[in-house]
């Protein structure tokens, strides 16, 4: 099996110009970096991973009988993966015993982690800086994490490919989202473009995109209120800011990235589903993956609508938003 | 997919009643589609496990015989340990008797506290006429205080803060004595999002709980939460104790099996839900309704009482004759709207609706203005015309459509419409079930 060509790494997560991917400045700082997150993800995950590798360790390691096949599922399930999800990995697991090409739990094991990251990186998982400037919308349901992902973002592009970023606070619905963001900013160093509350977010979002591109911004990133996909008149106001966007700038908004905070339950795939109808979804932020919730349902909404994760949230501090790594995962949801 | 499960566990119950009689097998069926329903729910896995034995059991026993069919036995075992495991009736807030009335919010990041401790706010104003003051003790957060304090004067409450300097610990004690001062009735202290892992943020919490001595301490769980609320509920009890749960975010479609886990597992109670974006959007929790937006199955129940009370059995008699002669009029129609109508809304009854064809008609709005467009036609229609139909041309479509204050081309949508209905009727008369999806479109 060819892997996918996958950013592994911050590195590779942007397309840029200037060669096709982005540098990191820092390069010695990285992998120190790298393990430092690693292992973090693995303490965060091993509490509630305890129950399902040993699950999984105990049953796969022996005779492949009907429960062990039955308690797979509720491992599965038990990460929200979800239950038609499940049944397709554990259908597909269960057809390649047969076939005999699998001998013991280890080789088992190690093709049921090949099943869950391959469902896990249905596309490449790369932001594309080329445009000039790159306008990035951010949206997602109350309390995903848009705004602190947004401050990451900013910052990330900031201070380690050196762009230069403008905000644009088109959440003017919620108390203080704006302050929320002006405060991201001074700590990102980028800029900020706002409006005053309970003004027309379409409006904000043009404006932002109008002062970057007079002011030469390499990145725009437009936030957004959070809007459950069940309201019909919110979706369809966020609609209209991705077409004021466009009215601005032709082909932008160019990624939208849609956060799905990882203690979500199977709803998460109706969020996914209901705003990639709204507005072309390319990716998804897993946010507060630094819990005990194992984010499954970004495997269904991958396998199902085969929208990518491309950044995972992992605590509050500023380098805390980091490229997702489908192998990675996958084995964080398995390994004991 | 998703929103299946009361549809599935329907379609398996349908599948058990057409039996007669219930084996041990059709049990065993049943069960393993409850399971997963309520997995798909977002019901914990240990919760549904205990459940599913409980009920199973409860259908292997002396439970199931007597006058009611077997399948409608499990529904109602089913409905009924739901509903016990929700707990009864709904409760409320203890109030100290000598105020303030401390309640002390907690929950993780984005749960939802700032916005619900506004809507307590307004709440204990509207139902209990309190003078209720918040205390700001999410120092972390950017912006947190500025949101309290927006939404603190929305609400009419004083908003007690010194900044993002100070300990919230220190924030909190403070508060408590401005609100003694200033003879306030209740104190809803708001603190940051916390993980429930977070050893230090933790401990901060309780050191929270210790300086105000809260008389209720409150859980914000977000209605979307997945398997993972078992633990965060269980972690938050251990290190604070608290004394009930805020279902945030209950507007959406989630069907909230977390409500049931936090319930199962921590034996704590839901006593508020928040249901939309506006400050008022926040009621006393239900746990019966819980039950029924869990499995779906109680809509039904009522859906029949309505019918019951609504539908004249002789009527349904003559015009299930006329359905099969083809002999079905503009004024059965007319009638036959008039009676739903009087069963309420159509979009609720729509919802209410079992099976394949409650499935293919959930996602539908019906538009009521619609509905009485339609009756306005017919209305206008002569006794002649409501029966053929057909008559109606020309100069007879105009008069129509003067008549009930529409247009020509609502009679020709409406004559269209009826004429594809009546096609359906007679497939229904030969017993083939319609394609409901097909005559939607067509109806356009």
């Amino acid at each position: 099996m060819v892997a996918h060509p996958v950013p592994r790494d911050w590195s590779d997560v942007f397309l840029t110009a200037d060669g096709s991917r982005a540098t990191v400045d820092d390069a010695a700082a990285e992998p120190e970096g790298r393990r430092g997150f690693f292992r973090r993800l693995r303490e965060n995950m091993s509490k509630t991973r305890q129950a399902l590798g040993a699950e999984i360790q105990a049953t796969l390691f022996e005779t492949l009988d009907e429960e062990t096949w039955e308690r797979l599922e509720e491992a599965l399930i038990m990460a929200d993966v979800g239950a038609r999800t499940t049944a397709k990995v554990v259908a597909q697991l269960e057809m390649d015993a047969e076939s005999g090409d699998l001998e013991g739990g280890e080789a088992l094991t190690r093709r049921l982690t090949e099943l869950l990251a391959d469902l896990a990186r249905p596309g490449e998982g790369h932001i594309d800086l080329r445009p000039e400037p790159t306008v990035i919308m951010v949206a997602g349901v109350n309390g995903t994490g848009k705004t602190t992902t947004i401050g990451k973002l900013a910052w990330h592009l900031h201070r380690e490919l050196g762009r230069t970023v403008v905000l644009g606070a088109a959440d003017t619905y919620r108390a203080a989202a704006v302050e929320q963001l002006t405060e991201w900013a001074a700590r990102a160093g980028c800029e900020i473009v706002t409006g005053p509350p309970g003004s027309d977010p379409g409006s904000v979002a043009f404006e932002a995109v109008r002062q970057g591109r007079e002011r030469g911004a390499d990145v725009i990133i437009v936030d957004t209120a959070g809007r459950l996909h069940t309201q019909d008149d919110l979706m369809a106001e966020l609609a209209k800011v991705r077409r004021v966007i466009a009215k601005q700038l032709p082909d932008a908004p160019h990624e939208t990235l849609l956060t799905v905070d990882a203690t979500t339950g199977q709803n998460g795939l109706r969020q996914a589903q209901l705003f990639s109808e709204t507005v072309p979804v390319d990716g998804i932020v897993l946010t507060k993956l630094d819990g005990t919730a194992k984010g499954g349902i970004a495997l269904a909404i991958a396998g199902e609508l085969g929208i990518p994760v491309k950044l995972i949230g992992i605590g509050e501090a500023l380098e805390d938003l980091r490229p997702f790594d489908a192998d990675d995962f996958a084995s964080a949801l398995l390994a004991p | 997919m998703f929103d299946s499960l009361s549809e599935k566990l329907q379609a398996t119950l349908a599948d058990v009643r057409a039996h007669g009689t219930l084996t041990e097998d059709d049990i065993a069926k049943a069960m393993r589609e409850i399971r997963l329903a309520l997995l798909e729910a977002d019901v914990n896995f240990k919760v549904v496990k205990s459940f599913t034995a409980t009920v199973k059991e409860r259908c292997l026993g002396a439970d199931v015989v007597g006058a009611l069919n077997p399948g409608q036995q499990v529904v109602k075992i089913v409905n009924e340990e739901l509903a016990a495991l929700m707990g009864g009736a709904s409760m409320g807030l203890t109030f100290s008797p000598r105020p303030p009335t401390v309640v002390l919010m907690a929950g993780l990041q984005g749960s939802g506290k700032t916005t619900a401790t506004a809507k307590l706010a307004r709440w204990l104003k509207a139902e209990h006429g309190s003078s209720v003051a918040l205390a700001a003790c999410d120092v972390y957060r950017p912006a947190a205080v500025d949101q309290l304090r927006t939404v603190g004067a929305q609400v009419g409450a004083d908003v007690y803060e010194q900044g993002t300097d100070r300990d919230p610990v220190d924030i909190a004690r403070w508060a408590l004595d401005q609100a003694k001062m200033a003879g306030k009735d209740v104190l809803i202290v708001d603190t940051s999002g916390r993980l429930h892992v977070d050893e230090k943020l933790m401990a901060e919490l309780v050191d929270i709980r210790r300086a105000v001595k809260p008389t209720n301490v409150l859980l914000v769980v977000d209605a979307m939460t997945g398997q993972d609320a078992v633990n965060v509920a269980e972690q938050f009890s251990q290190a604070v104790d608290f004394d009930g749960v805020i279902m945030s975010k209950l507007d959406g479609d989630a069907r909230g099996g977390a409500a049931l886990s936090v319930k199962a597992v921590t034996g704590k109670p839901i006593l508020f839900a928040s249901v939309g974006e506006k400050l008022d959007q926040f009621e006393r929790f239900h746990p019966d309704r819980m039950a029924q937006r869990i499995l779906g199955m109680g809509d039904v129940l009522s859906l029949i009482e309505k019918a019951e009370k609504q539908y004249d059995e002789d009527e349904a008699k003559a015009l299930e004759r006329k359905l099969r002669r083809n002999e079905f009029t503009l004024e059965d129609f007319l009638n036959q709207l008039r009676q739903i109508r009087k069963m309420g809304p159509l979009t609720n009854l729509l919802g209410m609706m079992p099976g394949l064809a409650g499935q293919q008609l959930k996602n539908m709005k019906v538009d009521e203005r619609e509905l009485d467009r339609v009756q306005a036609i017919i209305l206008s229609m002569t006794p002649e015309e409501r029966r053929h139909p057909e008559l109606i041309k020309g100069s007879r479509r105009l008069r129509i459509a003067k008549g009930s204050g529409t247009s020509v081309q609502h009679v020709n949508q409406l004559v269209k419409q009826f004429d594809t209905m009546r096609k359906v009727m007679r497939q229904l008369g030969k017993g083939k079930m319609p394609d409901l999806g097909a005559l939607m479109r067509q109806g356009r």
